[in-house]
């Protein structure tokens, strides 16, 4: 595969490694009611869609950004690809 | 031997006679040879012996689809299981042999099994074989292996180096027929940067196999034209002797070069590059593939596929045979007739399945319509054949056509499905195609020569037109549309003998029936019920013609029936290229320690951690074993002084004004608070609440800390850190580096550390316990200035310091210590003593640290803050985590002191019976304890805080072993921790 | 030699019937299961006709008693993992909730082809795991010492032994030299379409439904109770509905309005062209991330690490190809000059602890089986046997009562390699 890295262009996906589903970016509040069941959820449950998905790539051997690719899961065809941390701002992470 | 079925013309160098041998049998060929076509040249027709009847079989293709004609090439370590004599070129001195057979080629041993073949039907080893019970292994098994499998290996390491390499086009055009010459000349001269990939090693395709004419030329002439003009320009690259065999995600492409299969020898340069070919676009013109008609006993030797007959011919000079029929079901059979007449061959019958007039003139044949052949005579060479009518025409080969089925296979690599097309009676690409990939020519069912032409202009304009390029005015070279009409015709039902499918799996159309009769109907069922097209040419002559008999047998039509996946590779790929370089000690990169060097010159033995080489011990003069050199570098540290090079452990730069907090949230403890000057331990969790990792990391400034990883975890650390910095608190204002490859860092450790470093540390620092006490550090200057950092922090348990420098003067730090430390007797250690000093301590390493353990376990639960935000608090205090009864590290004594520990033994209570059920815990770390004069253990033991001082059994019963070992604090050595704070 | 047995026709399988169609013209072969429509109602439906989903039906029928089953595939029987696998059984497990589990496993496969008269080539070959350092000399006693205590066999060698045992290994010139190794001789590999079948068989003639082709595309609840489900083949109804479709997993369960504890990754598999016997067992090779059998027709068959990326396609790329293959020349680098013949990809079920899960769901009526990760193959008949006891009493069998799902929020993780909840590490 190829992802088009918003910084270096298109680079090998075996120049990165792989996390998971961009829902980890969303971390809960640890002081919640609920941080148990929230951190339940967030550690373990996954949507693990057929189609499109929001996923977390490392450019490890590279610039070492975080980047969130969407990419289908059913054809590999990716749709986008963001700076992760740009993600995590827009998601209301400081 | 000589030449007998040489015939004139042919593509071959007939002023360079190259010598073969075949079975130990000289004989002779040409340059431009395959082993095929010399071997018929040479009149051999049986080559070989089928898979599962050890039927005598001969060249059946001329190309890379052939089941029957697998040799073992060359001898001794380059042994070759396998090859494909019709793809394989010949060499003045290669040596062939036939395989899968037991005495010689001709006489058989295994043969029997054609025999008793009524017993061996389809899939009838699924409903025998078990009883008595334990036979399979031992009896049926072994018989059923020893006459599986085809060519041998040789059981040495493969001699050859291969290759890798990566490329990056525009446009890949693969296959260098007419449609793919046409297409790279089109996008060529667009400009865009092409790479034209064909697996023969000489390009044109079917063009070389035909009479057929080009802008008023031969065929084979333009094709060497057209390589000529392509080959002048800068921007293509023409790889022949490359097969392209798989197409992955987007655009990416398997391409494998064969450098030097075609020379005696390789002479030390690679034998076959792997390439990567990035490509914006593609075409595909990968051509078609002609497929049989299945009759009675149509897998004799001089069975040929009629394209193949055309092309020994035609290409090679060579005549499969003296006396020839074509049996066909479309007019291209026809020009198989046509062109050996016209070299002179005698033609002796064209019988065609149609009732249609002839389609061209074929003088001395006669043309039988309406007729097919339903039995062969002649066991190693075909002798006559046997019409639906009943006569019998005496041939010695036969040229079979059952029309043409377009090459999808690269269509499929990505599971798209190709879709019937009923003028063809073939499969054509259809649906979703890999990305940028466009078909061209005969693999999209433009069968004619000039269709294919003009199919592979306009393909390749349209792709480089999309890439921005100006397509080249240019038209398509011209040719003739030769006749192509074909009359769907799969097996002639006539037969009553046994027709093949599967030529190398022995799969009949029997076997399909009952593949139907018990239920295994879907393609997919067929295939692995009968073992159809798994053999090496994953069925490239019999998948749809079995797929039609099955169709047949289900009242359905061939695209209702399905279609078997295709997967890569096209053509089978060597092991040793897919490996490439990456074997014996080059498998994995090395890391070498900055003192590596030194440590060579001063005795050291090297182990492997992660990809780093470490010093494990250091052998002095006398030493008998390695156990005298541990013992004597632990005893020695503990004692006066030892030296140990520690870079290994990761090294991470934290800085920014929200460092501390940051660490606060990647430790389960807090660092925020820790002064500057000054280093504390730490302790990792994942988010799932199980350790990670620990270290030190130290304070250099109100802004700067230094982090400390273990060596293992070192990059893994590095990428969580940079997920929390970017992703999970993108607002804190903090950078990180690695730096382990920065620094050179040393463990001096002992009761004479601060004595030695006093002599190597410049005057100005004061390293006085109360300046420095434990827990300290700074950034101080060694040997008259070079800036180095100090950290005394010990992992030995003892007074102990660790030394920074660059890396570049690690060597050179490591003989000025071991110089200055010669009047306290010092001792460089390896990681054996490490391991015995953090034993005796009680530290955890990978062994307790393995991704199983929580804090609580390992004694440090009351490290992970709940008052703060940090990585794995919350689900680490889930209930099971956090069970009194759960296990806890513990130290482990032998009873008896002589007794030596067992790490990976299990703990069970005295008193009760060694079973699961039982299971206390299990020792994770043993050592030979020098300073306590016996073996001591590290392991987890249920409630073991609450049972120090309780004898348990350590059991191993993959040693057949059982010791008495007594439960200790994990602290085995100063368990106040007096020395370290010396 | 025809048993009538709830209205099916069974033929039973033997040397003699061999021979007799043999001398007979191989005319007398019966239908191996049948082709039926779908009824409008069963007891139990069960979700995918793999290896899980038809063992699951075989043993309701013959242990349990229940017949009134069907098993609805979305494609051909045995089209899911069962037949895309690297076919080796083994028991080598270590922590408590597995190793009882996989035990049960190994000897269900010892009497697996007597007990369904369908020879599915069982061949206890042993399997090999070698090491390379003495930290993971280590685990292999712990993990060899448990297998012991469950009633497993295990065998340290050490590498004096390995070297008389199979010389072929790179002992000389590695970058991890092999320090030894873990036999389970018990270990080894079966044909894994033939165990499909003779399931299936042997379901089919209890009177078990397979109903192939015959996707289910919608899951039936009410007030909280599963009803049945909709399928291409119109609406079942149904008393209980079970789960068993691995890979697919996430997307059924979302029928069902659950989210799982799994990721859906591609592992790919290889097999070499035929040669004659050069592997006498299953070796394993972790340090490069590649193991390896010889089938009983010749090919190497081997594999390795899971591509890594979340995916429902059933393949792969290139990056893993070469990394699985530079294992191979790492380890034994006499198959260089054998060929890689073909490749093919499964989906598997990756949980968050590498392990399983064989329970019941939030919603009455509907089980779930999954979470197998690329070991499914070796628990096919102790998953069949556990998930059909679920089933039948409602309650887990005794060696699968780990395997739930609401474990991770207790804490309890099955974790053999300690990598945490990260699927595609395990």
């Amino acid at each position: 595969m190829i992802i088009n890295h918003p910084l270096l262009g298109p680079r090998d996906a075996a120049e990165f490694i792989y996390l998971g589903d961009a829902c980890l970016i969303d971390r809960p509040d640890w002081q919640a009611e609920d941080a148990a069941e929230q951190f339940y959820e967030y550690g373990y449950l996954r949507d693990n869609p057929a189609g499109e998905h929001q996923e977390l790539w490392y450019h490890e051997q590279g610039d070492r950004s975080w980047l969130v690719v969407t990419r289908d899961t059913l054809s590999h065809k990716i749709t986008k690809v963001e700076l992760a941390r740009d993600v995590a701002v827009a998601r209301g992470r400081g | 031997m000589s030449q007998v079925n040489r015939i004139e013309g042919g593509l071959i160098d007939r002023s360079k006679t190259l010598s073969f041998t075949f079975n130990g049998k000289a004989m002779q060929g040409h340059p431009g040879d395959t082993l095929a076509s010399a071997l018929l040249a040479n009149g051999q027709t049986l080559v070989g012996r089928s898979f599962k009847y050890h039927r005598p079989r001969g060249i059946f293709t001329s190309g890379s689809e052939e089941p029957n004609a697998l040799v073992q090439l060359r001898t001794g370590a380059h042994q070759e299981p396998n090859t494909r004599a019709t793809v394989a070129e010949l060499f003045d001195g290669l040596n062939a042999t036939s395989q899968n057979h037991r005495g010689s080629l001709e006489f058989d041993m295994m043969a029997m099994t054609d025999f008793v073949s009524p017993f061996l039907s389809a899939g009838f080893y699924y409903k025998t074989f078990m009883w008595p019970k334990a036979f399979w292994e031992k009896f049926y098994e072994p018989v059923i292996r020893s006459s599986a499998g085809l060519g041998r290996l040789s059981m040495q390491e493969d001699p050859d180096i291969y290759d890798k390499g990566f490329l990056h086009c525009d446009l890949l055009v693969i296959g260098a027929g007419p449609a793919g010459l046409s297409a790279a000349l089109a996008a060529g001269r667009s400009g865009a940067r092409v790479i034209l990939a064909d697996e023969d090693f000489a390009p044109g395709g079917r063009l070389n196999a035909e009479t057929l004419e080009v802008d008023g030329m031969a065929g084979a002439d333009w094709a060497t034209q057209a390589i000529d003009e392509l080959s002048a320009m800068d921007n293509v690259r023409v790889m022949t002797r490359s097969t392209v065999y798989g197409a992955y995600d987007h655009g990416i492409y398997g391409v494998l070069e064969r450098c030097t299969d075609h020379l005696a020898s390789s002479n030390g340069k690679p034998r076959q590059i792997l390439w990567r070919v990035y490509s914006k676009r593609a075409v595909l013109a990968a051509g078609a593939t002609e497929r049989p008609i299945a009759f009675g006993n149509n897998d004799r030797p001089g069975v040929m596929l009629a394209g193949a007959v055309r092309d020994y011919a035609n290409r090679y000079g060579v005549t499969p045979g003296q006396q020839v029929a074509v049996f066909t079901n479309n007019d291209d059979g026809w020009r198989t007739a046509a062109d050996l007449a016209a070299k002179g061959v005698q033609v002796s019958a064209i019988i065609d399945s149609r009732d249609a007039p002839a389609v061209c003139d074929v003088p001395g044949a006669r043309h039988v319509r309406n007729a097919a052949v339903v039995d062969t005579v002649g066991r190693k060479g075909l002798k006559s054949v046997t019409l639906t009518d009943g006569q019998v025409i005496p041939v010695d080969c036969l040229a079979v056509s059952g029309g043409w089925n377009p090459n999808v296979h690269l269509t499929c690599h990505q599971r798209g499905r190709p879709t019937w097309d009923d003028d063809l009676s073939a499969f054509v690409p259809g649906g979703e195609l890999p990305v940028g990939m466009a078909v061209a020519g005969a693999a999209n069912g433009a069968m004619t020569l000039g269709a294919a032409l003009q199919s592979g202009r306009d393909v390749a304009n349209a792709q480089v037109k999309d890439l921005g390029f100006t397509a080249s005015r240019k038209a398509a070279p011209k040719a003739e549309d030769e006749p192509r009409e074909c009359a769907a015709f799969w097996h002639v039902k006539e037969s009553k003998k046994r027709a093949w499918l599967d030529q190398q799996n022995d799969v009949t159309v029997k076997d399909v029936k009952l593949s139907h009769t018990e239920g295994y109907r879907s393609v997919e069922l067929l295939k692995r019920y009968t073992t159809l097209g798994m053999a090496t040419d994953q069925g490239k002559t019999a998948n749809i013609p079995a797929l039609a008999i099955m169709a047949e047998c289900t009242g359905k039509t061939i695209p209702e029936t399905g279609t078997t996946i295709f997967r890569p590779p096209y053509t089978p790929v060597p092991l040793g290229a897919l490996g490439g370089r990456a074997r014996g000690k080059d498998f994995r990169p090395y890391r070498l320690t900055p003192s590596h060097k030194w440590a060579e010159e001063n005795g050291a033995s090297f182990v492997t951690v992660g990809n780093w080489m470490r010093a494990e011990w250091y052998t002095r003069p006398g030493e008998k074993g390695w156990r005298d050199s541990v013992d004597r570098e632990a005893k020695n540290t503990r004692e006066s002084v030892g030296i140990c090079d520690v870079t290994t452990l990761g090294k991470i730069d934290v800085k920014g004004k929200d460092a501390g907090e940051f660490l606060n949230k990647v430790y389960s403890n807090t660092f925020s608070t820790l002064a500057v000057g000054k280093v504390r331990y730490g302790l990792m969790l994942r988010e799932d609440g199980i350790c990670y990792d620990d270290g030190t990391t130290a304070r250099m400034g109100e802004n700067h800390y230094v982090m400390t990883t273990t060596t293992a975890n070192a990059v893994l650390v590095f990428r969580r850190m940079e997920f929390a910095r970017q992703c999970l608190w993108p607002d804190l204002d903090v950078h990180l580096i690695s730096t382990t490859d920065g620094w050179a860092q040393f463990a001096v450790a002992g009761p004479n550390s601060r004595n030695l470093l006093r002599k190597v540390v410049d005057e100005e620092h004061d390293i006085s316990n109360e300046a420095f006490p434990f827990m300290g550090c700074g950034e101080i200057t060694v040997c008259g200035g070079m800036p180095a950092r100090l950290f005394r922090i010990s992992f030995s348990g003892e007074l102990a310091f660790e030394i920074a420098v660059p890396a570049r003067y690690g060597n050179s730090m490591m003989g000025v210590l071991n110089e200055a430390g010669k009047e306290f007797n010092v001792a460089p250690y390896g990681t054996e003593a490490l391991g015995v000093m953090r034993i005796e301590k009680g530290h955890a390493t990978a062994n307790e640290l393995n991704g199983q353990t929580t804090a609580h376990n390992i004694g440090l639960g009351k490290m992970v803050s709940q008052k703060k935000e940090c990585i794995g608090n919350v689900l680490s205090q889930r209930e099971e985590l956090i069970r009194d009864d759960d296990i806890r590290l513990m130290g482990f004594h032998p009873v008896d002191r002589n007794e030596k520990l067992i790490a990976g033994s299990h703990f069970i209570t005295k008193g009760e019976d060694a079973i699961m059920d039982n299971d206390q815990g299990w020792m994770t770390s043993v050592a030979f304890s020098p300073n306590l004069g016996h073996s001591v253990g590290l392991g987890f033991i249920k409630r073991g805080h609450e049972r120090k001082g309780e004898i348990v059994r350590a059991v191993s019963p993959v040693h057949g072993k059982e010791i008495e070992v007594e439960i200790v604090s994990a602290h085995m050595i100063d368990p106040e921790g007096e020395r370290l704070r010396a | 030699m025809e048993q009538q047995l709830w209205g099916c026709v069974r033929m039973r399988y033997s040397a003699f019937r061999v021979l007799r169609e043999g001398l007979t013209g191989n005319k007398g072969w019966k239908a191996a299961w049948r082709e039926p429509d779908p009824k409008p109602e069963y007891d139990i439906v069960i979700i995918g006709a793999g290896g899980h989903g038809l063992a699951t039906a075989y043993y309701l029928a013959k242990e349990f008693g229940m017949r009134n089953i069907a098993v609805v595939e979305k494609g051909w029987l045995g089209s899911g993992n069962i037949g895309r696998n690297t076919t080796i059984i083994r028991s080598n497990y270590m922590l408590p909730g597995n190793e009882h589990f996989y035990e049960f496993s190994m000897k269900l496969w010892e009497n697996l082809e007597q007990d369904t008269n369908y020879n599915s080539m069982v061949s206890q070959r042993s399997i090999l795991n070698l090491f390379h350092t003495d930290g993971q000399r280590d685990a292999f006693v712990r993990r060899g010492n448990a297998m012991f205590l469950a009633g497993a066999d295990a065998e340290l060698a050490d590498e004096a032994q390995l070297r008389r045992e199979l010389p072929f290994l790179n002992f000389d010139n590695a970058r991890f030299p092999i320090k030894g190794g873990l036999y389970q001789r018990r270990g080894g590999t079966a044909r894994h379409d033939a165990v499909a079948w003779g399931y299936a068989r042997g379901a089919d003639s209890r009177g078990v439904d397979i109903l192939q082709n015959c996707e289910v595309t919608g899951i039936d609840i009410e007030d909280g109770k599963v009803r049945g489900v909709q399928t291409a083949r119109g609406p079942i109804r149904a008393r209980k509905v079970a789960m068993c479709v691995a890979g697919s997993s996430g997307r059924v369960a979302a029928m069902a309005g659950m989210r799982l504890p799994i990721e859906s990754h591609v592992l790919q598999a290889f097999v070499s062209e035929g040669l004659k016997p050069v592997l006498p067992g299953v070796i394993t090779f972790g340090a490069g991330h590649f193991y390896v059998s010889q089938s009983d027709k010749g090919g190497l068959v081997f594999g390795g690490d899971i591509d890594g990326y979340n995916t429902y396609a059933q393949r792969g790329n290139l990056p893993v190809v070469e990394d699985v293959s530079e294992g191979g020349m790492a380890i034994m680098p006499m198959i260089g000059r054998a060929r890689l013949l073909r490749s093919w990809g499964g989906v598997m079920d990756m949980s968050m602890d590498g392990s399983p899960f064989i329970d019941k769901t939030g919603i009455d009526g509907l089980y779930f089986n999954g979470g197998w990760c690329y070991g499914g193959f070796k628990a096919t008949p102790a998953s069949g046997y556990c998930y059909a006891h679920l089933l039948a009493k409602d309650e887990p069998h005794p060696v699968a009562t780990e395997m739930r799902l609401d474990r991770f929020k207790r804490g309890h993780l099955i974790d053999e390699k300690g990598q945490g909840n990260q699927p595609n590490l395990h």
